[in-house]
């Protein structure tokens, strides 16, 4: 039991790892942040494009999706930094994972978006051109207010999902969360920060499990 | 009724020669008409003569394969119209309503009002009221279309299209979604907007209506106009025998 406490809970290693973890904390929520942001973009703004109905751009958008799908998301961070260099691309570390996050991100919300935009009847889509509305207009006004209901469970559930695809960032060796805590780990030669960590990211993303749980059973009807 | 309609000669719609292939079926295979305003035609015919196609290729829901077709002079299967403005002068009402689910009644007017008229919101909303008033629905603005009876989302339909001023309404068959018992009050609707000079162009199945309110019928049949004439002639006298046996099977 002592040795326990001793090797995961350890309260002196709690005080000199904190700072280290509320530095790689910040890190972790500013990429979160910043990826999920784009990755949202991105999809959205690919399953608009792809809702065109232009045969070329539908190809590449399905193989931009069936690619990244398939890619590891480990290896996606390693091509961004390790790689790109050579053609030219040389990012930062930060700035590569969120490259990688919204390239991965981005594939899953423009499926989930799509999913959504042709759950809305074709009538609705001809009453607004009917009308007059444009085809953005139609989108913001008439299809995405509906798609919404349809796409906030699983975009909630991907959310998640991106928002700990971040620690994959420790293998750039970019100093969020994850890398701080292995960091102290070593450098302390006690895995009390790895626990840290762990409870760190419990408190963060049990509530939006949760939230993915509640928005299911709302929306379900 | 008829002497102010003849007063008002001038012709409104112009369909020249209208094609429209679905692959290899074509569907309409050269369609001429020429409607006057204040005119009220009903599209009669056998399911898959082409009448929706007809009606829906008026705006460019689809798009004609060849043909032209003016609107008030102006030609809307021209390259490089504003489509969306010329569709906007077009009222549109559709057999399953197509109300906006996520809006009230109001707001489903107000939307296209607000959107491609660039119409300030309270101006929108008044013009809205009116146009809800006229269907009898002034009392239902709040209501979501899901709060509605069939008859009452048909008419805020209506209303919707009304909103736009239009210079011509095609309804597609805008009674057949609805229980028998709520038909009644869209037609009644429908006559009064005849009434009050709207020019119509009109797919349905009900005869009655056809008989009290159109100044035309046209009887479809494989993509062509069998009959073109007033509704007593094409009822009691028609030309086509074919439009005889149809006739014979709705009647």
């Amino acid at each position: 039991m002592e040795s326990l406490i001793y090797n995961f809970f350890n309260v002196e290693v709690m005080i000199r790892a904190r700072y280290l973890l509320w530095l790689g904390l910040q890190v972790t929520l500013k990429l979160a942040f910043v990826s999920l942001l784009f990755a949202v973009l991105a999809g959205l703004f690919l399953a608009v494009i792809r809702s065109l109905g232009i045969r070329f751009l539908n190809v590449l958008i399905i193989i931009y999706v069936d690619l990244f799908r398939a890619l590891p998301t480990i290896v996606l961070f390693m091509l961004v930094y390790f790689t790109w260099p050579y053609f030219g691309i040389s990012l930062p570390r930060y700035w590569s994972a969120v490259v990688a996050l919204t390239i991965n991100g981005g594939a899953y919300f423009e499926e989930i978006f799509r999913a959504g935009i042709e759950s809305i009847d074709e009538g609705q889509t001809e009453a607004a051109r009917a009308l007059g509305l444009s085809f953005t207009q139609n989108m913001f006004s008439v299809i995405l207010p509906q798609a919404i209901r349809v796409v906030l469970p699983p975009a909630t559930s991907n959310a998640l999902e991106l928002i700990k695809t971040t620690v994959l960032a420790s293998v750039i060796a970019l100093p969020e969360l994850m890398k701080q805590a292995q960091q102290a780990h070593g450098s302390l030669a006690n895995p009390t920060p790895l626990i840290m960590a762990a409870l760190i990211f419990l408190v963060l993303l049990w509530p939006l499990v949760r939230l993915t749980g509640y928005l299911e059973r709302r929306f379900a009807k | 009724m008829t002497g102010r309609r003849e007063a008002m000669n001038r012709i409104w719609v112009e369909i020249d020669n209208l094609h429209k292939c679905f692959g290899k079926n074509e569907v309409l295979k050269g369609i001429n008409m020429s409607i006057r305003r204040q005119d009220v035609v009903c599209l009669l015919g056998p399911s898959g003569a082409g009448k929706s196609t007809l009606l829906r290729c008026i705006n460019r829901l689809e798009e004609p394969t060849s043909g032209r077709v003016f609107i008030d002079g102006e030609e809307i299967t021209a390259h490089g119209v504003d489509l969306n403005y010329m569709r906007s002068e077009i009222g549109m009402v559709f057999q399953n309503f197509n109300l906006f689910p996520h809006l009230n009644a109001l707001e489903n007017c107000t939307l296209a009002l607000i959107k491609v008229r660039k119409m300030r919101k309270k101006e929108a909303e008044q013009r809205a009221r009116d146009m809800l008033r006229q269907v009898g629905l002034e009392n239902k603005a709040d209501s979501k279309p899901k709060e509605l009876s069939g008859g009452q989302q048909q008419r805020v339909a209506i209303a919707r299209a009304l909103s736009m001023n239009p210079k011509l309404m095609l309804f597609d068959e805008p009674t057949s979604a609805l229980d028998p018992e709520l038909i009644g009050e869209v037609l009644d609707t429908m006559i009064d907007l005849a009434e009050k000079g709207m020019t119509m162009i009109v797919v349905t199945h009900e005869m009655g209506f056809a008989r009290k309110a159109a100044t035309r019928v046209s009887v479809l049949d494989h993509g062509l106009i069998l009959e073109d004439n007033t509704p007593d002639k094409v009822f009691d006298a028609p030309e086509h025998p074919r439009t005889k046996e149809f006739l014979s099977k709705i009647l």
